[in-house]
């Protein structure tokens, strides 16, 4: 899988309006990687177009689609439920209002991101509170609702914020980034937000094996001798960090933190251990490469989360329609 | 070892469910609870294994106050066999006996071979070694039981606790689960559960202590505590308890 998002990230390389080969590619890697001097003519530009701008873009799709892969895996474990993911949960419309609320003030890209944390984290608290106050009601429709509800109460605050915001500076950049889209980051964004990101996954990577006991039920997890509160206020502290540093940079990008852990799941098993790494690599090439069908299908870029949703909304239904014995 | 109750008084925040609780139990025995639903059982489980802080009294492994061990001590010593579930997602038999070992891994460690071969041990030990890759949610209620039977051995705890570990089984996984019970009793493992049926509690039991009203009606022996008398004020009944040609016990509703 690896091996795979690799050749997928030289691939989107060599995708774009400027051409650029795939020997241009390795040679102008190769020779940034042996610290050969600056290139001169046209290899000087191949430099700017991959280093300026299509590998910071690689790597963004790579953490984002990591990013969101990696906090719906660890949702579904620890409130027990396939179908959750940063989406539904309501977390992405959190962080996205709280983000959109940094735009508003115009705070630079550390703020939008303290915003967005806040935002995530408010609503996945509002939603396993409703959760644990509805104690024994059906628990995955309690989840889903909570979450819709939520959602489309930020919702709701996000148009408020539209409607106040200045239409001919603010407003254009809250609807594009709304929708989603890897364009406009640069890399001084990923090196504001990587770190936070990274904070998020290596202690969910840390504590993968006592992630997936915590997936049993409490008292079974708490048997074999595993704090169950302190973990899975850490896991979700940690998944909502990760969501909202995606949003932050790239704004409401959806499905992936839904479909990526289902497919792994099926790939490789519903063992948390194995499914978290696999979430990753698996989130974080499909989105490098519908980042690239989206900067490349037509001449005016397509926003990724357009993209995601298309890909996305039908596999969810037929998530549903298989029932729940088929939910592997 | 031995897991000693003094006067414990279990509930949940200041709501005493049952109290003046006094029980020794050792290794390789069989103790069964019994007592109407409601009773109290399951919060004195909770209680038992570390899971409920007590109202008040003591409970001490192996002579330490549990009090003082750290949940991962406590759960290397005792094991939580819960009824049959079903998990929210289709882990394999394998993975879900794997589980059981986590009392022994490091915060950041995941198992290993030697792990994995305990595994397999344990699967062995119930008869099960053929279900280690079987999806463990489309078992039937028996054999669920049995896999986690083997999650907790797998764990090497001197004592299991067993809540209600037949309830839901049809006939022949009763008599299964419950043989596979007392031979585990008989290697040296000390069991405490939970049951509706006194039949099973004559069958497998070494000793039984009977709850109702907040408070330990009998405790003892099977002879002292599995008569007619008793059991009719336990279950509000009339109870017969019927001697069989062949020295074996049964329950009746009385006539």
């Amino acid at each position: 899988m690896a091996v795979a998002l690799f050749l997928l990230v030289l691939y989107s390389l060599t995708v774009g309006a400027y051409p650029v080969t795939l020997p241009q590619a390795l040679v102008s890697l190769l020779d940034r990687f042996r610290g050969a001097g600056p290139a001169a003519g046209n290899a000087a530009a191949i430099d700017t177009v991959l280093f300026g701008i299509r590998l910071p873009r690689a790597v963004a799709a790579i953490a984002v689609g990591g990013c969101l892969a990696a906090a719906g895996a660890s949702y579904q474990a620890i409130f027990r439920n396939p179908l959750v993911s940063p989406d539904i949960l309501g977390v992405s419309a959190g962080a996205g209002l709280g983000a959109i609320l940094g735009i508003f003030l115009s705070l630079p890209v550390g703020g939008i991101q303290v915003l967005a944390f806040l935002g995530g984290l408010a609503a996945v608290g509002l939603v396993a509170a409703v959760v644990a106050s509805s104690r024994g009601r059906e628990s995955i429709l309690t989840l889903i609702l909570g979450g819709v509800v939520i959602g489309s109460l930020a919702g709701a605050c996000t148009s408020l914020v539209k409607v106040l915001a200045d239409p001919y500076d603010q407003l254009p950049a809250i609807t594009f980034w709304l929708l989603g889209s890897l364009a406009p980051v640069t890399g001084s964004d990923l090196i504001a937000v990587l770190p936070f990101a990274a904070l998020g996954m290596v202690p969910l990577l840390a504590l993968r094996w006592r992630i997936g006991v915590l997936s049993l039920d409490d008292d079974e997890a708490s048997a074999l001798g595993i704090p169950v509160r302190r973990t899975r206020l850490l896991v979700i502290g940690c998944a909502t960090l990760m969501t909202s540093s995606v949003v932050a940079i790239a704004g409401v990008i959806g499905w992936v933190g839904l479909v990526m852990p289902h497919i792994a799941r099926m790939l490789v098993g519903p063992a948390f251990s194995r499914l978290l790494p696999a979430s990753v690599l698996l989130g974080a090439a499909y989105l490098l490469l519908v980042d690239t069908l989206a900067r490349s299908l037509s001449e005016n870029e397509v926003p990724l989360g357009i993209l995601t949703a298309v890909v996305g909304a039908p596999f969810f239904l037929w998530l549903l329609a298989r029932g729940r014995r088929g939910w592997v | 070892m031995s897991l000693v109750a003094e006067g414990l008084a279990v509930g949940h925040g200041e709501r005493t469910v049952v109290a003046g609780i006094s029980i020794a139990i050792a290794t390789g025995e069989v103790f069964c609870l019994l007592g109407p639903n409601g009773c109290g059982k399951t919060t004195l489980f909770r209680t038992l294994l570390g899971l409920l802080p007590p109202l008040a009294g003591t409970v001490n492994l192996d002579g330490t106050p549990m009090s003082a061990l750290s949940r991962r001590a406590i759960a290397r010593r005792i094991a939580y066999v819960p009824q049959a579930h079903s998990p929210a997602f289709p882990f394999t038999v394998s993975d879900v006996v794997l589980m059981g070992r986590t009392p022994h891994l490091g915060l950041f460690s995941r198992p290993g071979r030697e792990d994995r071969r305990r595994v397999d041990a344990a699967l062995s030990r119930l008869g099960i070694a053929g279900l280690a890759e079987a999806d463990y949610s489309r078992l039937s209620g028996g054999q669920r039981q049995l896999v986690l039977i083997a999650r907790a051995l797998a764990g090497d705890a001197g004592f299991l606790v067993m809540d209600e570990p037949t309830a839901s089984l049809d006939y022949g996984n009763q008599s299964l689960v419950l043989k596979q019970i007392r031979s585990l009793a008989g290697q040296g493992i000390g069991i405490l559960l939970s049951s509706h049926d006194p039949d099973h509690v004559l069958a497998i039991g070494d000793r039984a202590a009977l709850i109702r009203d907040g408070a330990i009606l009998r405790q003892g022996s099977l002879d002292q505590v599995m008569d007619s008398t008793l059991l009719s004020r336990l279950y509000d009944m009339a109870v017969e308890v019927v001697s069989l040609p062949d020295g074996r016990r049964v329950c009746l509703p009385g006539r």
